[in-house]
């Protein structure tokens, strides 16, 4: 069996949907938006910090999306990206006294150099064997940070605290206020950013590579240097996450940045919908509540339950918020005709 | 030197784990084109149920024996309930049905039996191998058990008919419909023999681990490593992928400065990532041509 060589015409790795735009309509959006603005200003700090926290995951998945749905690639290691980032900025801002928003744009161009270096072995790697080896980069990460000669860096197992910005120029804002006004306002920056991003000629060669590989190089694209970039990109999109995340919590420990967080966002974007950017939040919002949705049915049993509903999701919208959106869609056409 | 004899030989012991494991793997990999997400926690349930039969004071090879059923009828039950609806459902999806199923068993099997710590039994006894100071009896016994079912395994898928139609269904369900094969439930049986496989080694390491919800993660994960190692579509490969893997991580553990216990999974990972950018198919994998 072993070294027999066989041929395959292999499946895209991504399903088609219906083929749709991978944004809301304007109309949508601007309604979305309209209620992302408002909603802070009728609601207690600790639900405004876990709006921040959606923002926040739903930047990460977005991410992912970006790199699954796509370019075609797995990941299962965007934790490490994501505890990289927070890194960076928690080192920058208390070892060097850099202002927080400064961290940010720092923090993505390390993880896009990671991310894109991180990229290059993974080239030969496809499908579940990539899948492992971003698995091994996502179990390394938090031993890495551990190590004993970036202690004096990274805070070893006790971590880093970092502290929490004031809304500037006075403004009459609680601090959880001001920083998810500015994490709402990063979060449309890359949203747009990748939105055109998907839509330019690279956007189109990412497509083009999920869709068929080797079509895909027949026609003259570069398929090392764009699976590559779509890794860098990514990565650089999850570490600003991970900033803003430190920023948000004033903490980062090693064991924040488990295999748990990068199966959490792979869930949310399975649950959001693969390739369907504006999914990236609904699957956030499934991967911070239900767990705690989960957690009041039954304590013992909260895995379980959790379980128990993601199963119900998937049998019941296997492509996930983007399924429920076009079915939304077509019952709206329908009424609008009758 | 004695040192080094011993780490290898120790290797193989944990090996022969990560090789049943890579195995369990490999079967469902070959039925469905999967990585199945939760089998360590399948085999961590199975593990609890013979501990319970055990406390309910079945002798421990009767318990055996009933877990191995159990483990086969439940594989069965997983894939007809759960994951045969999913056949057609993209891969992220089947994934994401895995990780549910992790998460269910888990926590079920904490709710059961809580996550203290429990002593589970060896059946060879924990005395010096043959008076060697080498490996101890257990050692010794879980390489035996795995040796045993490799054999097993061997003769089942070349010399059976069911075998036969088992690799025939894995390799081309089409051609296998046609000749009268029933390719879905040999599927099912793949995953019944996974489960029941799985279930040996949780029963095997137990007693190394000991017995917690949790005790399987980085078994799992060495499993995995293990199977890729050797190659996904062999089974072979993965037996050779587990013991490579088991030796492997000890001696970096041991000669490796600075490595110690918190290094030696990312260092055994990293050492199969420099082997699949060599070999992207493993040690022991068919080489697939893509065509358009």
């Amino acid at each position: 069996m072993s070294a027999a060589e066989e041929v395959v015409t292999e499946a895209p790795a991504i399903e088609a949907v219906p083929k749709r735009a991978m944004t809301l309509g304007t109309g949508t959006s601007l309604v979305v938006l309209a209620a992302l603005l408002i909603a802070p200003v009728f609601v207690k700090n600790f639900i405004i910090f876990q709006m921040t926290m959606l923002l926040i995951y739903g930047l990460a998945v977005l991410a992912l999306n970006i790199l699954t749905g796509g370019s075609g690639q797995f990941s299962l290691g965007q934790s490490a990206f994501y505890a990289v980032g927070a890194y960076t900025t928690a080192v920058l801002m208390e070892h060097f006294n850099v202002n927080y928003a400064l961290t940010l744009p720092i923090a993505g161009v390390v993880c896009f150099a990671f991310g894109f270096l991180f990229g290059q072995p993974a080239l030969r790697l496809s499908g579940v064997y990539l899948a492992l080896a971003t698995f091994a980069l996502a179990t390394a990460m938090p031993q890495l940070l551990k190590l004993n000669f970036l202690e004096h860096w990274t805070g070893g197992v006790q971590g880093l605290v970092v502290t929490k910005p004031d809304a500037p120029f006075g403004l009459p804002m609680s601090q959880d206020m001001w920083l998810y006004y500015f994490t709402l306002v990063v979060v449309i920056a890359i949203y747009i950013f990748s939105v055109n991003l998907l839509r330019s000629r690279s956007g189109r060669a990412f497509m083009a590579i999920r869709d068929n590989e080797i079509a895909a190089s027949a026609m003259g694209v570069d398929v090392a240097l764009y699976k590559t970039l779509a890794f860098g990109v990514s990565a650089a999109i999850t570490g600003i996450a991970g900033s803003l995340g430190a920023i948000a919590v004033q903490f980062v420990a090693p064991d924040s940045y488990t295999i748990t967080l990068a199966i959490s966002l792979f869930l949310g974007m399975v649950v959001g919908g693969v390739g369907w950017l504006p999914g990236s939040i609904v699957g956030a919002a499934f991967i911070i509540f239900v767990p705690n949705i989960a957690e009041g049915i039954s304590k013992g049993l909260s895995g379980a339950v959790f379980g128990v509903l993601l199963f119900l999701v998937i049998y019941l919208v296997p492509h996930g918020a983007r399924q429920v959106a076009i079915m939304g869609q077509q019952l709206a056409g329908r009424l609008r005709k009758n | 030197m004695e040192l080094f004899t011993n780490q290898v030989l120790a290797g193989i012991a944990t090996g022969a784990i990560y090789a049943c494991m890579a195995l369990a793997v490999v079967m469902i990999y070959q039925a469905i084109d999967h990585l199945n997400f939760a089998q360590g926690e399948m085999a961590m349930f199975s593990t609890f149920i013979s501990w319970q039969l055990m406390q309910w004071g079945v002798p421990y090879w009767a318990a055996f024996v009933i877990t191995l059923a159990f483990s086969f009828v439940a594989g069965i039950a997983i894939e007809r309930i759960l994951f045969k609806p999913l056949t057609k459902a993209p891969v992220l999806t089947n994934v994401a049905g895995f990780i549910a199923l992790f998460a269910i068993i888990n926590s079920s099997a904490g709710l059961i039996w809580d996550f203290t710590i429990k002593q589970y039994p060896t059946p060879f006894g924990s005395a010096p191998f043959l008076g060697s100071q080498l490996i101890s009896t257990h050692q010794a016994g879980m390489i035996g058990v795995t040796v045993l079912l490799l054999l097993g395994l061997y003769f089942f898928f070349q010399y059976t008919r069911i075998g036969l139609a088992m690799r025939a269904a894995a390799s081309v369900p089409e051609s296998a419909r046609l000749v009268g094969i029933n390719t879905s439930w040999m599927i099912a049986l793949g995953w019944g023999m996974a489960t029941a496989i799985g279930s040996i080694a949780g029963m095997l390491i137990a007693p190394v681990v000991f017995l917690e919800p949790n005790m399987m993660g980085g078994v799992l994960i060495y499993g995995f490593a293990a199977a890729v190692l050797g190659g996904l579509t062999s089974p072979f490969g993965a037996v050779v992928g587990g013991f490579l893997v088991g030796i492997f991580e000890n001696l970096a553990g041991t000669y490796i400065p600075g490595v110690g216990n918190e290094l030696k999974l990312p260092i055994a990972l990293a050492l199969i990532i420099s082997v699949l950018v060599v070999k992207p198919a493993g040690l022991f994998g068919r080489h697939i041509v893509k065509r358009v």
